[in-house]
């Protein structure tokens, strides 16, 4: 078997082609069997049913929000969700300017509401301070040991805050493995009984003292040792309007009693601590070691200066009054999606079975190679689309499903402009195989210069995406990759070998490739005679006479001069090929 | 059949058949700027387009499985709650009924959905409800003009890299501003809904008409390389011959384009009404048409017409006219 260049190089790339399939089929058969991925690509919402709000923040008394605050609104949005017990809930944000909360099924009123609350945080005195972990049922205060109030509450750090129902709910809860109830927001003048997520304690607190509002900045930084040597330990700084400097001095003085009473340093009582609460969680409950009188306490204790950015960050944007204005919701019921999907699929089929019956009625044998094309990078774009769903959480919506499908024709596309080329290269006269190389040099800069516009558009779609553009930019993106991939190492490659076949390079007049049909007549034509102008292919048919006159004056000069000398030599000139 | 279409496509590769697109191009200029003309005269003339419920704000229902399809069940179920509303019901698939209104509050929405379940006997969870506020639609609005201008700004440069001239990439924008006009007046013309999915077909029939408009230019280029040391064809004859070409492959690619989205558009529709699919399919097979058409009739002519002027083309089309005059004359003495 001879082993010419192309014909080895060819099959070079085809190797390579079933290694990429090996890879991404092994890559994914391995997620499935380790039980993160499924052989099926991810649905989003609109295909799987649920709900779609799209929310736009807004910091009151300020018109646009930046990306900063943007992203605390979606961690924001994000504990809320979850605090709520929403599994897969999705959020996103969107044009740097909403938040997009997706979740299945349909959030209750509750949900919704906590949803879209303004961020609430503020600051309660601690009375008491539990475990984590509820209290086992058996061990439980009996009933009649249960405190009951005989007074009014002198201020916010009064026991009489605790009444029985207080101590019942104290005792149920659980901060170890929190439950997701919804809860709804709390009421600042009562007490609340609730969690520290960081640390797992669980917490009765007194009522509201001072708001979160009330901060006008935060920061963090080295704390400064007693002769304002800079020591090791991290520190967050508070600043309070005003207002709530009075405030917050009163609570310190209370606060700071408990803490001498209880012996300082070693001491250890609860009502020595002031919470700060972001929507109903503590994040912190610092000590009052001392009484702040100019409103601009410093919180310390074993931060890292990681911990201490986060926990100024969320002060600084606790005092931010985000609230979220729902732009739209969206309901999508799974029954209409899976519908839409069924009859999408079903067109995009009808579509695909036109394709190629029109490509076999244009190309014969040739639109064989186009349906295997397709084929190739369809399959290549389903492992794709399967494998980001496992790694990137992609899930194909149905945009993208339509994006798949407007695809089929910017694939075949790419094998048209091949074949056209070498067809072209076959009326020159050219033999099969070269033909195929020579259509292909100049194939693959059209094929490569109209992808990147392709590519451009999708991008462009995708970074500006709106709604649920993106998921169809996004598939257009993907299959214009997977379509030059499939040209380069599948299709090319393909023809080539095919090429060296009889049928094909022999030109039968099924394979779509024969010169006869394409009127080529060969630029060599042996005895050492090349081809005459003459012999310029022609397929005259009797309707065509009329062009026949046209072709003559197309002839170029040094035709038409060849022609005559060759009609006085000859006193003929040849005929011309005739296919019926 | 087929064997005329390859020799259809032989005798345009040879020159033999040759449609004169270049040569005409006064009369495609002339149908373009009607056309896109009447595309700015006619939305105008309406009072705009006829906007999806995301542009307008609102409030959508969604009933599936309805055992009727009786539109004046829904409007009753509306106008038990909200007297004086003025719902648009319609039937959107097979069991499916779509009502929507204005905006309605909480309580409002969740009567209207009571009224239509017992209107149309269905379960609680086959009534789905939608609620856009009204800004949504001026952000996607916003968002798909940014996209427009980032593209065409950027496609721009693209084809003036690729093609090393910037007369060519003029052409090829030309062509496409042409597609984008006319495909917005047929949607004002039809009154079909303009939707989210029928903006991003929009933006991708401008993709589809670009990309459509490299291949030929490819071609022209190629055909154009050596123009000035050849006295063959004159430039607008090259262009021309370039485009006559490429026509096989212009129609096979619309032909191969267009049919899935046909089938989305005829065979969904049909089954699908209203939704994400066949608004984005509408727009893309009125695109994909005019599109392909553009690229031949108003972008390869706008090419040929702004180059011809060229000092150097303009004394090669006086070397082409002396030769074939010699040559008739020569001709002519024989």
């Amino acid at each position: 078997m001879a082993r010419t260049g192309p014909k080895n190089s060819a099959r070079r790339v085809l190797t390579w082609l079933g290694a990429i399939f090996v890879v991404l089929t092994a890559v994914l058969g391995g997620g499935v069997i380790s039980g993160h991925a499924s052989w099926a690509p991810k649905l989003a919402l609109d295909l799987e049913g649920g709900t779609q709000m799209i929310l736009a923040p807004k910091v009151e008394g300020s018109g646009d929000i930046n990306e900063e605050q943007l992203n605390q609104a979606v961690a924001i949005i994000r504990q809320r969700v979850d605090g709520s017990g929403v599994a897969e809930a999705e959020i996103s944000t969107q044009s740097g300017r909403n938040v997009v909360v997706s979740l299945p099924g349909t959030p209750s009123k509750e949900t919704r509401a906590l949803i879209q609350a303004s961020a609430d945080m503020n600051f309660r005195p601690v009375i008491a301070v539990g475990d984590g972990n509820p209290v086992p049922v058996e061990s439980r205060t009996p009933e009649d040991q249960l405190p009951k109030p005989a007074a009014a509450p002198a201020n916010a750090s009064d026991s009489n805050w605790v009444t029985a129902d207080v101590v019942k709910t104290f005792e149920a809860l659980d901060c170890v493995n929190p439950a997701t109830d919804k809860q709804q927001r709390s009421d600042p003048a009562k007490p609340l009984v609730t969690c520290e997520p960081s640390t797992g304690l669980k917490y009765i607190l007194g009522p509201v003292e001072v708001k979160g509002q009330d901060i006008t900045d935060s920061s963090f930084s080295q704390v400064q040792g007693a002769q304002g040597s800079v020591t090791n330990s991290w520190g967050v700084n508070i600043v309070f309007n005003g207002d709530a400097a009075a405030k917050f001095k009163a609570v310190t003085e209370r606060l700071n009693q408990f803490y001498i009473a209880a012996g300082g340093e070693s001491g250890n009582d609860p009502k020595s601590q002031f919470a700060i609460v972001l929507d109903d969680k503590v994040i912190s409950a610092p000590r009052s070691l001392a009484v702040i009188t100019d409103g601009r306490p410093q919180i310390t204790g074993n931060f890292t200066q990681a911990s201490a950015k986060a926990l100024s960050d969320q002060l600084r944007y606790g005092a931010l009054p985000i609230s979220f204005e729902i732009q739209s919701e969206q309901q999508i019921s799974a029954t209409l999606g899976g519908e839409q999907l069924r009859l999408g699929l079903l067109a995009g089929l009808i579509g695909l079975l036109l394709v190629v019956v029109y490509s076999l009625f244009q190309y014969r044998a040739l639109g064989f190679v186009t349906i295997a094309s397709l084929v190739v990078a369809g399959a290549l774009t389903y492992l794709a689309i399967a494998i980001l769903g496992w790694t990137e959480n992609y899930r194909l919506s149905l945009a993208g499903v339509a994006g798949l499908i407007v695809a089929i024709g910017q694939t075949a596309d790419s094998f048209i402009v091949y074949f056209e080329r070498i067809r072209d290269e076959l009326r020159e006269g050219r033999g099969l195989v070269s033909a195929v190389e020579n259509g292909w040099k100049r194939a693959k800069r059209t094929v490569l210069a109209s992808k990147a516009v392709n590519l451009l558009a999708a991008l462009v779609l995708y970074f500006v995406a709106v709604g649920n553009v993106r998921g169809f930019a996004f598939t257009l993106g993907l299959t214009a990759v997977a379509d030059l991939l499939v040209v380069f190492i599948f299709t090319h490659p393909v023809l080539q070998l095919l090429a060296r076949t009889k049928f094909f390079g022999e030109g039968h007049r099924f394979s779509g490739l024969s010169p006869d049909r394409l009127g080529a007549v060969p630029l060599y034509r042996g005895a050492g005679r090349l081809r005459t102008p003459t012999e310029k292919p022609a397929v005259v048919r009797a309707r065509n006479t009329g062009a026949v006159a046209e072709a003559e004056r197309r002839m170029t000069i040094a035709e038409r001069r060849l022609a005559e000398k060759q009609g006085q030599l000859t006193g003929s000139s040849n005929g011309t090929k005739e296919e019926k | 059949m087929t064997s005329s279409f390859a020799t259809f496509g032989n005798e345009l590769y040879t020159g033999k058949r040759s449609y004169n697109f270049v040569a005409a191009k006064k009369i495609w200029f002339i149908i373009a700027a009607v056309a896109v003309a009447l595309s700015i005269l006619i939305p105008a003339a309406k009072g705009g387009f006829n906007l999806g419920i995301e542009f307008r704000g609102g409030s959508e229902f969604t009933v599936s499985n309805v055992k009727t399809t009786s539109a004046a069940l829904g409007e009753k179920a509306v106008h038990d709650v909200v007297a004086g509303a003025v719902p648009r019901v319609a039937n959107v698939a097979g069991t499916t009924m779509r009502i929507q209104t204005d905006k309605l509050s909480e309580d409002e929405t969740i009567r209207v959905k009571e009224g239509l379940t017992s209107a149309y006997g269905v379960t609680e969870n086959e009534v789905t409800s939608t609620f856009v506020g009204p800004t949504w639609g001026q952000d996607v609005t916003k968002q798909a003009l940014i996209g427009l201008v980032v593209f065409v700004g950027l496609a721009a440069v693209l084809m003036a890299l690729y093609f090393r001239t910037w007369k060519m990439s003029l052409s090829a924008l030309a062509g496409m501003l042409v597609t984008m006009f006319t495909t917005a007046g047929v949607y004002a013309l039809s009154d079909f809904e303009v939707t989210p999915s029928a903006i991003i077909g929009f933006l991708t029939v401008l993709s589809y008409s670009l990309y459509d408009t490299v291949v030929v230019f490819d071609k022209i280029r190629e055909n154009t390389a050596d123009i000035t040391t050849s006295s063959r064809r004159t430039f607008a004859e090259e262009v021309n011959l370039a485009v006559n070409q490429t026509l096989v492959r212009s129609i096979n690619t619309m032909m191969v384009a267009v049919l899935p989205v046909a089938a989305i558009l005829f065979i969904g529709a049909g089954l699908l009404g209203a939704g994400t699919l066949r608004d984005l399919s509408l727009a893309l097979f009125v695109g994909i048409l005019i599109g392909t058409a553009a690229t031949i009739f108003i972008a390869a002519p706008l090419y040929a017409w702004l180059r011809q002027g060229e000092p150097e083309l303009v004394k090669q089309a006086k070397k082409v006219a002396q030769r074939r005059a010699d040559a008739a004359s020569e001709a002519a003495t024989v």
